[in-house]
């Protein structure tokens, strides 16, 4: 009996839970398939009498309705990928090299710098962003992608670095070892041997890296001033304050935004929570 | 056998470390050190006469600076309102999480859906549920008869202030969540076992076995946490623009205002710095008083 009233409590409780985090989200979802009457009725309409569909094509495939706000959103979109993607591929790239040397070789500076990488995370960017801004300004580098990626460079690739230590330490030296002794060198050794050893560990940590890329908002907002490299958050933020009548178009737009970094998450669950508590970082 | 030049593990290290070592270089060392030479000097970007050295003035400004100090003052009952909350209650998740019950695994994912969600899109989320006109929260509240009038939730200083705190709870709650719960499956059931043995309650247990082993991580997470309220600045832009009457105005924000609408980069260049320090000495605070040096969960 006492274990009945337990296991209900627990069901209670996770049914609560559930409720907190799906309701805020949930009701985005059915706002950007209301109509801007159903949405401003008051006392006001819960659920939509037929879904409308509208704002997605418009946002996704523009065609006959589409307004500039939803041609905005779509180029915005490929700038969100854009720079996201660089960003990843870039981190990644010099973070797997970078992680490798800290993992398994004795150099100098290896401790102070493995901890320089950790206290980056405590930096706020607001920091960093005036001479960021300042440079890019001197170089002419306003208003593109190249200038996005980098600055989300600077804090995903210490990130990258620290969380793939801790896969390449996990790889058994022993691997590597046997590969030498066949008359491999060092580099060989990590190309042909442990490299594809780490794939699943450094496509995990492209994932976590390309959400936090893609979620990044600051630095977008203060480096880019047009179309030419405004990314999806930089283009909602200036809805709500601009066309914050159009809010069925507005929720569409948070949706679209939201679901590459949430199907990315809730996909691959586990590689997110091991970057996470790696990591332990917002972005 | 002859030995490369590459294959000795300083030059190794060294061409591996070469193309992140001159990435930080470029975009955040260097940022850092200009940052801290603008804050030495007056610079304002829209008088192309300003930029002369004034050694600590900016500091000493900051000081003196009303704006200034209601702003630290504001982000530590930010950080007081948040961080507690959102710990508490990720480690009640936590350990909720771990019961046993149908579909766990799908909760357990479901938790990271505030994480993912970009923080813009949280904002704007949360500014369209209060909205005063047609928020849901307000038509939740008038229909089941727990409020008389759709209230201005954004438009008040108190209900603005908490309205931001919420949404920052629920954004923010999950990553305690997952800090907490995967330490929590790092506590040898052995433990629990020869407690129980022992006669020790659920309470007795939480409180002798599961809090001690927690100390270090819950250390962490609120080092990070109070890191992050210190830094917050999307949530406040999207929602409020720091209104009504400056209710919402953190130090992230001050300092963005100082800085990009203002121009006044020597000073705005001295208030990030000064925010930068605040966040460390926090971290360390936490860190040092609460648990061991151990960093990873």
């Amino acid at each position: 009996m006492r274990r009945h009233v337990a296991q209900a409590g627990v069901l209670l409780a996770v049914a609560g839970l559930c409720a907190w985090i799906l309701a805020p989200f949930a009701w985005l979802v059915i706002s950007s398939v209301s109509t801007r009457i159903e949405l401003t009725s008051v006392p006001l309409r819960w659920v939509p009498e037929r879904p409308h569909f509208e704002n997605y094509v418009w946002i996704l495939t523009g065609g006959p309705g589409a307004t500039s706000v939803h041609r905005s959103l779509q180029r915005s979109a490929v700038n969100s990928l854009t720079v996201a993607g660089g960003a990843t591929i870039v981190s990644l790239v010099a973070g797997a090299m970078a992680s490798y040397a800290f993992a398994r070789l004795r150099f100098r500076g290896r401790d102070l710098a493995l901890g320089g990488l950790l206290m980056t995370q405590l930096l706020p960017a607001v920091v960093i962003i005036v001479p960021m801004y300042a440079a890019v300004r001197a170089l002419h580098l306003l208003d593109t992608q190249l200038a996005l990626a980098l600055a989300d460079v600077a804090f995903i690739l210490p990130l990258t670095t620290w969380v793939l230590t801790g896969y390449f330490v996990n790889i058994p030296r022993e691997l590597e070892d046997a590969a030498r002794v066949d008359g491999c060198t060092r580099a060989g050794a990590l190309a042909r041997v442990v490299l594809p050893l780490a794939t699943p560990g450094i496509a995990a940590t492209g994932i976590f890296a390309f959400i936090i890329a893609w979620n990044e908002f600051f630095s977008a907002f203060i480096l880019s001033s047009t179309l030419r490299s405004k990314t999806m958050s930089v283009v909602i933020a200036e809805f709500s304050s601009k066309l914050g009548v159009d809010y069925a178009a507005m929720a569409t737009a948070g949706v679209l935004t939201s679901l590459p970094p949430v199907i990315l998450a809730i996909a691959f669950q586990r590689y997110i929570v091991q970057g996470l508590t790696a990591g332990a970082v917002k972005g | 056998m002859k030995r490369s030049w590459l294959d000795r593990q300083g030059s190794l290290a060294g061409v591996l470390v070469l193309p992140a070592a001159l990435l930080v270089a470029a975009v955040l060392a260097y940022p850092i050190v200009r940052a801290v030479a603008m804050s030495l000097t007056g610079l304002v970007l829209s008088d192309p006469s300003s930029g002369t050295w004034v050694g600590l003035a900016n500091y000493l400004r900051a000081f003196r600076d009303p704006e200034f100090r209601m702003a630290l003052t504001r982000t530590l009952y930010f950080a007081l309102a948040t961080v507690p909350v959102e710990t508490v209650l990720g480690l009640l998740i936590a350990l909720l999480l771990n019961q046993r019950f149908p579909l766990r695994n799908v909760v357990r994912g479901l938790v990271l859906l505030p994480w993912a969600l970009p923080y813009v899109v949280n904002g704007t989320m949360w500014k369209w549920i209060y909205d005063a006109n047609y928020g849901v929260l307000n038509a939740l509240l008038v229909q089941t008869g727990l409020a008389k009038d759709y209230q201005i939730w954004l438009g008040q200083p108190t209900t603005a202030f908490l309205a931001v705190v919420a949404a920052n709870v629920w954004k923010e709650t999950p990553v305690a969540v997952i800090l907490l719960h995967a330490a929590l499956q790092t506590i040898p059931s052995q433990l629990y076992e020869a407690a129980m043995v022992d006669g020790a309650t659920v309470w007795r247990r939480f409180t002798a076995i599961t809090l001690p082993m927690l100390r270090p991580v819950i250390a962490v997470t609120l080092a990070i946490k109070t890191v992050w309220a210190i830094k917050e600045f999307d949530l406040v832009y999207i929602m409020t623009r720091g209104g009504p009457a400056n209710a919402t105005n953190l130090l992230t924000y001050y300092t963005y205002l100082t800085t990009f609408k203002f121009l006044r980069f020597g000073y705005g260049s001295a208030l990030a710095i000064l925010l930068g320090i605040v966040a460390f000495v926090v971290a360390v605070i936490y860190v040092r008083t609460l648990g061991s040096q151990e960093v990873e969960a």
